[in-house]
């Protein structure tokens, strides 16, 4: 009995009306968890009763603890016949389990039914008492740290980053378990809910596990998603990063030291990879397997390697990358050694690193793959599943050494599916991580290039290139080689020397199918998806450089399905990165010279080209340093520095034009004015509206340029939904719809937050889908935050001084590095790795000697925890003695609701993060059987986002917290009907519940200047 | 482009005041867009029409699911589906209570039932208010109503608690209140010149003066509380308003009464002749008045008697608001010399609201 779970109901109110004869409610509650049930009194004919239970106390293993939520259900009490269900609350008692984090869970909880929503609100508090138990072979992971944050959290300081975790859990969905019977749908959605949250549980405990077996004690960039396979079932898998955290006392600086992990023992290896033994697609039907096809054309359907240019098609490159998916120890450059390559998947999740941990990048590496689904025999063992992203993964680590690259950061996964179709995606960036980090003590190596632009210089070997590429020397050093484009998925690096300003560049694109079933619209798929990453990459390409950029951060492609279209869009954030090339421009051709008109016509547009670029300069205030050539060094001629406005994404190879055969036949290099696709092109490039003044936009992390924010933050989510009316769209009609629909989205936006400027659009999300045949959704979330206008001149204006402060502190750090051999980078390989393989054990054991210490750690901190909860209950947001004061007046005069503020970001602008107070994950079903009288689909989806907002607001604020960070909607999954009057919505989101406090603050008691904040409005509104 | 579905939703719930007043006064979504088109919002952000219209149905949809909540602010306050700054509540909820002056004009103390309800669109037809708009007002009067009706204590401070509303709209609600109570009649052509003001005005002073609060006497059974209700006239005082007839009965109170306001009066006023004539019609129609007030008919025409009686004889002996002020009070503080009439206390209760709310109805 390692765990005793207390639970106390104190009060409801604005309960519904259950009785229409009184016009009240006699409402009592049930408290579940697992299989124990305890129930409060019935108070009696009251819409705002006080129950004051008892506590209710449940003595579990912590393995359940992890894995179920607490189930707070409120009935109406009903003499004569069965009780008539409130609503419930599911609490996620997972925060409790770690002692870092909150400590007792007390506040008001909306009471949520899935018919009716959001139904009065219930007070309750929930405690949790773990003993200490020292089992080895436990099943739990109570203490593991669980961030959505992609960096290293604020008030931590990483010890360690051990590496990939990843977990998959699957089930039979109960949506699909009344095949005979009349579908309930209160009963099928509540089991949904109760069964998400329970694998949800399970999953993380899972991960956890394997985080202990490594020797991390958190998880960093934990990504949960769940698949709705339909009747195939239902998956819900996690991957994340593995790293050994240390919490910083408030005031010291956080150190940026940072070890890798060079590996995990042998065993634990076996333990990560449950599928890595040879298990064999059995279910599914593997159409395109990942690895093999040895021509660049077939090999094409499933991946994709970026950036653009850097086709993945030339032939022998190809070959070579795809035969050694297996784990070769032989780095593909003799530059750098990898311990990597000794991990399973050298992958991170993380996005932003601590300065100096990311030396080179390579580019964007991605892999799709095309997947029927089939039912899930045997729930225990999810081999296909998991077989199908170890295919991907593997792939993705071999476009990974093929860019001469022994990492993989800003890795993320997703699906699509329509039907019996999936689409496993995954992509991320092909980095080389520093050595330095591997290993504390072992910090011998210097990077020989200044920091700010380091990661710019090319991975891969010069004269063996994977790919055709230009290459200049670096802007900033003039030593190393840089490319001329650089695409990742990462946050752009905080050191980068950054000219101007960044911008969201978008790619979309639409393409219809044939609709079809089975292994047949598999292959129609796959063969379409090559087509729509080019186009993707090629808009992208082109956007950026009438943007006059040279590089993209935080890409994300994502290619939805739908029975007869596939929709593409491409999310990036634009930068000019000083230490790259100078974008050329674009210039347009045609095909017959002779005809007098049609010159005139490619002038005007090559015109309305060129002033666009002049315009974009000025707009994101690009102005480059004037460089002297013979500096540059550049082995480019002139003019072909200005690139031509391609329906091909590479400059010069021969190879492309071979691929652009397979799939064109005619010249596509140069773009041609009677070529209806390329004026296509070029029209959508043009109706890009720039954004508005005072506005900008970034889909990344931080806005490049911007760095002055003002405090204040408003987070928001918006879905629209497209019914296409024309039944014989073209393509390109399509296109324009869609291209409109996301750029009509985006003026709303500016629109609606005009109030706010100057203001800037973070963490731009878009997500389509297609989720009927004729219908397009676009689902958005993001943060607009203002920032002080006249400052941000003043710190661009300050930002090589900075940039220097940033180096020479650096140089500080280790000054004896500065000494050692700066050219010493090649000689480095073996004596990494025998430091590695030397000092493994001696780390396998601290591994185990630290585990005993948070156990220990976690049992002091569990008994002292008493006295923590007796403060937090005198300030907690709504303590009992101010409750029973409200409740005793007759009205709820006063504000009591904590201000709880979200963002997709990892932090909140003007505050300090002082406590991390567990992870938010959410999982709502809302229905509706009068859609009509709910608004229509519009006002039904409102409500329930509100809903959604309101009752994370609700669980954050009753663990003591004041906003959550790093927040998503993963899933916004909308079914209508409007003939039967009905819909039906899924959505899941997640995040870092924290508390914070304004900068400026000495000794933070955030909970108490909540009080006093909303008790003053209070009394403000009581007089 | 218009939408199947087009939602828009802000961790801090987003309201646009301008969009707010144009849903309150009733305007539908698309005049709404017309009136901010023209209001060149457009050109502030380079925005579209489609832009628009969608961010004006967002709006018109967030509106609408507060508005359930607007109806007992209290809960507007501690709710949690929509996160709102305090000082944007209370502004929703002052802006959500306020009515148009021409449109409580017309449903001053009548009552508010459905019957009146049914006329609203006559109403709003002649005020030029939308029936939407009008039927919110009608509503809010109701349910304000509703809730003070049985309530003990100060009428104001009430429907201050309860509707968190400010001092002044507050105000004006107790007067609306009191009104629909009492059934003043305020309708008749004779009271048309008065506006909401006035009227408000008066109601504020006979709660303050007229009712059985305004003794502030705590009650004999439950001393600790106090007990009293704002809403209805003090009966007792009604009764003993009947003693003040004395001073018209009586031949030579009334003449002793004369004599001694006229000598106040004397050489202060070019209207010494007319109040000379008439004191002794005014007196009695004054006195009158406050004799009858225990009919509950004769309460309902307090007003109109008043413009009848004294004001209408005044205005056509073309008085100025001086000379009104300067008869009234030495009218009021005569009536203390005369050493027959005992009823002082309950003469200066009833002239001191008489008084202001002649000042107040007197207009040039």
């Amino acid at each position: 009995m390692p765990g005793k779970l207390k639970a106390k109901i104190v009060a409801g109110r604005h309960l519904p009306v259950m009785d229409r004869a009184s016009d009240l409610t006699d409402a009592f509650v049930e408290v579940k968890f697992g299989n124990t049930t305890f129930k409060t009194d019935v108070c009696h004919k009251s819409l705002n009763p006080q129950w004051n239970s008892e506590w209710f106390k449940f003595e579990v293993d912590d393995e359940d603890l992890q894995d179920e939520p607490l189930q707070v259900t409120v009935l109406d009490h009903d003499t004569y016949s069965a009780n008539d269900a409130i609503g419930k609350v599911y609490i996620d008692i997972d925060p409790l389990l770690c002692s870092e984090a909150a400590s007792v869970i007390s506040g008001w909880f909306p009471i949520y039914d899935t018919i009716h929503g959001i139904r009065g609100e219930i007070n309750v508090l929930v405690k949790v008492e773990l003993f200490n138990d020292l089992n080895r072979f436990r099943q739990s992971s109570c203490g593991v740290k669980f961030f959505c944050t992609t960096s290293i959290p604020r008030c931590y300081r990483a010890v360690m980053v051990h590496g990939f975790v990843e977990e998959l859990v699957v089930n039979e969905d109960p949506e699909y378990q009344w095949i005979d019977r009349i579908r309930t749908p209160r009963a099928s959605n509540e089991a949904r809910q109760r069964l998400i949250s329970l694998m949800s549980g399970e999953l993380q405990r899972k991960i956890g596990l394997k985080v202990l077996e490594m020797g991390g004690n958190a998880v960093v960039g934990y990504l949960q998603c769940f698949d709705l396979e339909g009747e195939s079932g239902l998956v819900v898998r996690a991957i994340g990063t593995a790293c050994t955290l240390d919490k910083l006392s408030s005031g010291s600086a956080p150190n940026t030291n940072t070890h890798m992990h060079p590996n995990t023992a042998p065993a634990s290896n076996a333990c990560n990879s449950p599928s890595k033994d040879g298990k064999e697609p059995v279910f599914g039907e593997d159409l395109t397997s990942s690895s093999g096809p040895p021509t660049p054309f077939r090999a094409l359907p499933t991946t994709s390697s970026s950036p653009p240019p850097f086709s993945p098609s030339k032939p022998c490159s190809r070959q070579s990358s795809s035969s050694d998916t297996d784990l070769s120890l032989t780095p593909k450059t003799g530059k750098n050694t990898c311990f990597f390559y000794l991990q399973e998947f050298p992958f991170f999740t993380l996005t932003s690193f601590p300065p100096g941990f990311l030396v080179h990048v390579g580019g964007v590496v991605s892999a799709r793959s095309v997947k029927l689904l089939d039912r899930i025999h045997n729930p225990d063992e999810p081999e296909t599943r998991d077989a199908w992203w170890e295919e991907i993964r593997q792939e993705i680590k071999s476009h990974a050494k093929a860019l001469g690259c022994h990492a993989v950061v800003g890795y993320s996964e997703s699906t699509s599916i329509c039907e019996e179709v999936c689409i496993l995606s995954a992509s991320g960036t092909a980095a080389i991580l520093n050595p330095r980090y591997m290993r504390e003590g072992s910090q011998l190596e210097l990077e020989p290039s200044p920091p700010s632009c380091g990661f710019c210089h090319i991975p891969y070997d010069e004269l063996n290139m994977p790919f055709p590429a230009q290459l200049t020397y670096c802007y900033l050093c003039r030593r190393q080689k840089v490319p001329d484009v650089l695409f990742t998925t990462i946050d752009l690096p905080p050191e980068a020397a950054v000219t101007g300003k960044g911008c969201l560049i978008q790619a979309r694109l639409c393409r219809l199918k044939k609709k079809a079933q089975g292994e047949v619209n598999a292959t129609a798929i796959s063969n379409l998806l090559p087509f729509m990453e080019y186009e993707l990459h090629t808009q992208l390409m082109n956007k950026l450089k009438l943007r006059s950029m040279n590089s993209l951060f935080g890409l994300h492609i994502q290619i939805s399905v739908g029975e007869n279209m596939l929709l593409g869009l491409a999310s990036a954030t634009g930068v000019y990165l000083t230490a790259l090339p100078a974008p050329g421009g674009i210039q347009i051709a045609g095909k017959t010279p002779g005809e007098l008109s049609n010159e005139h016509h490619i002038l005007t547009i090559q015109k309305r080209i060129n002033d666009t670029i002049a315009k974009n300069k000025e707009l994101y205030q690009i102005n480059p340093p004037e460089l002297t050539e013979e500096v540059v060094g550049s082995p480019i001629p002139e003019p072909r520095q200005r690139s031509r406005l391609f329906r091909s994404h590479s400059e010069s190879s021969d190879e492309v034009s071979e691929l652009d055969l397979s799939h064109g036949k005619k010249d596509a290099f140069v773009l041609e004015i009677d070529d209806t696709d390329a004026v296509e092109d070029i029209h959508s490039l043009l109706t890009d509206a720039p954004t508005p003044t005072g506005f900008y936009s970034c889909n990344t992390e931080i806005m490049p340029g911007i760095n002055n924010w003002t405090s204040g933050v408003q987070m928001f989510t918006s879905v629209r939904v497209f019914r296409l009316s024309n039944a014989n769209l073209t393509n390109q009609g399509l296109n324009k719809i869609f291209t409109d629909l996301c750029e009509n989205l985006l003026k709303s936006f500016y629109f609606k937050l005009r109030s706010m400027i100057p203001c800037c659009l973070c963490q731009l999300n878009f997500t389509v889908a297609v989720p009927e045949e004729e219908l397009i959704q676009v689902t958005v979330t993001a943060v607009a935050m203002t920032f002080d206008k006249d400052q941000t001149q003043e710190k661009t204006a300050d930002k090589p001084p900075t940039k220097g402060g940033s180096e020479t502190e650096e140089q500080l750090q280790f000054p004896l590095e500065l000494c050692a051999d700066s050219s010493s980078a090649n000689c480095q390989p073996t004596s990494k790795i025998s430091a590695a393989s030397v000092d493994y054990g001696s780390f396998a054991d601290r591994c185990s000697t630290w585990l005993e210490l948070l156990r220990l750690k976690a049992h002091t901190m569990r008994r002292g925890s008493v006295k923590t909860i007796s403060s937090l209950e005198r300030c907690s947001p709504l303590p009992e003695g101010r409750s029973r004061s409200l409740r005793s007046s007759r009205s709820f005069g006063g504000s009591s609701v904590t201000v709880v503020k979200m963002t997709p970001l990892s932090f909140l602008p003007g505050t300090r993060i002082i406590k991390y107070l567990g992870i938010i994950n959410m999982f709502f079903i809302r229905e509706t059987t009068s859609l009509r009288e709910e608004g229509g689909v519009s006002g039904f989806l409102h409500t329930f986002i509100a809903e959604v907002f309101s009752m994370v607001r609700a669980h954050v604020a009753a663990l003591g917290g004041n906003a959550v960070v790093s927040y998503s909607m993963k899933e916004c999954m909308l079914m209508e009907n409007p003939n039967k009057n009905q819909a039906q919505c899924l959505i899941n989101v997640s995040g870092d519940a924290v508390i914070c406090v304004r900068e400026t603050d000495q000794e933070p008691t955030p909970s108490t200047t909540n009080i006093g904040h909303t008790s003053a409005s209070a009394t403000d509104e009581a007089t | 482009m218009t939408m199947e579905l087009d939602v828009f939703v802000g961790n801090t719930t987003i309201m646009d005041e301008e969009v707010y007043q144009l849903w309150l006064d009733g305007y539908t979504v698309n005049d709404a867009v017309k009136v901010r088109m023209d209001g060149g919002v457009m050109e502030e952000c380079e925005a579209s029409a489609d832009v628009l219209l969608s961010d004006t149905m967002d709006q018109y949809r967030t509106f609408q699911m507060c508005e359930r909540l607007l109806h007992s602010p209290s809960k507007l306050g501690n709710q949690l589906l929509f996160q709102i700054p305090p000082h944007r509540q209370a502004m929703l909820i002052e802006r959500y209570y306020t009515f148009d002056d021409a449109f409580v004009r017309e449903v001053l103390g009548k009552k508010l039932s459905k019957g009146t309800k049914k006329d609203l669109d006559d109403i709003g037809a002649k005020t030029g208010v939308t029936l939407k708009s009008c039927r919110r007002q009608f509503d809010n009067f109701k349910r304000v109503f509703k809730v003070v009706e049985e309530l003990k204590g100060p009428l104001v401070e009430n429907i201050r608690h309860h509707f968190l509303l400010s001092d002044k709209l507050a105000r004006d609600y107790a007067a609306i209140v009191f009104f629909a109570n009492n059934r003043f009649e305020t309708g008749k052509r004779k009271l048309q010149y008065l506006t909401f003001q006035d009227f408000a005005f008066c109601a504020g002073q006979l709660i303050s003066n007229w009712t059985v609060g305004a003794v502030g006497e705590p009650s004999v059974l439950f001393p600790s509380f106090v007990c009293y209700m704002d809403v209805d006239l003090d009966k007792e005082f009604l009764q003993e308003l009947k003693e003040l007839k004395v001073l018209i009965t009586d031949k030579d109170l009334l003449d002793q009464h004369k004599s001694l306001v006229c000598t106040a009066l004397r050489g202060k006023t070019k209207a010494f002749n007319e109040m000379e004539t008439n004191f002794k019609n005014l007196s009695r129609g004054l006195v009158n008045i406050a004799a009858k007030l225990t009919n509950t008919k004769d309460v309902r025409d307090f007003f109109i008697d008043l413009v009848e009686k004294f004001i209408e004889p005044c205005r056509s002996d073309r008085w100025t608001a001086a000379d009104i002020r300067l008869y009234l009070t030495h009218y009021n503080n005569s009536a203390h010399i005369l050493d027959t009439f005992k009823h002082q206390v309950v003469w200066d209760r009833y002239m001191g609201v008489v008084k202001s709310c002649i000042f107040k109805m007197y207009h040039d």
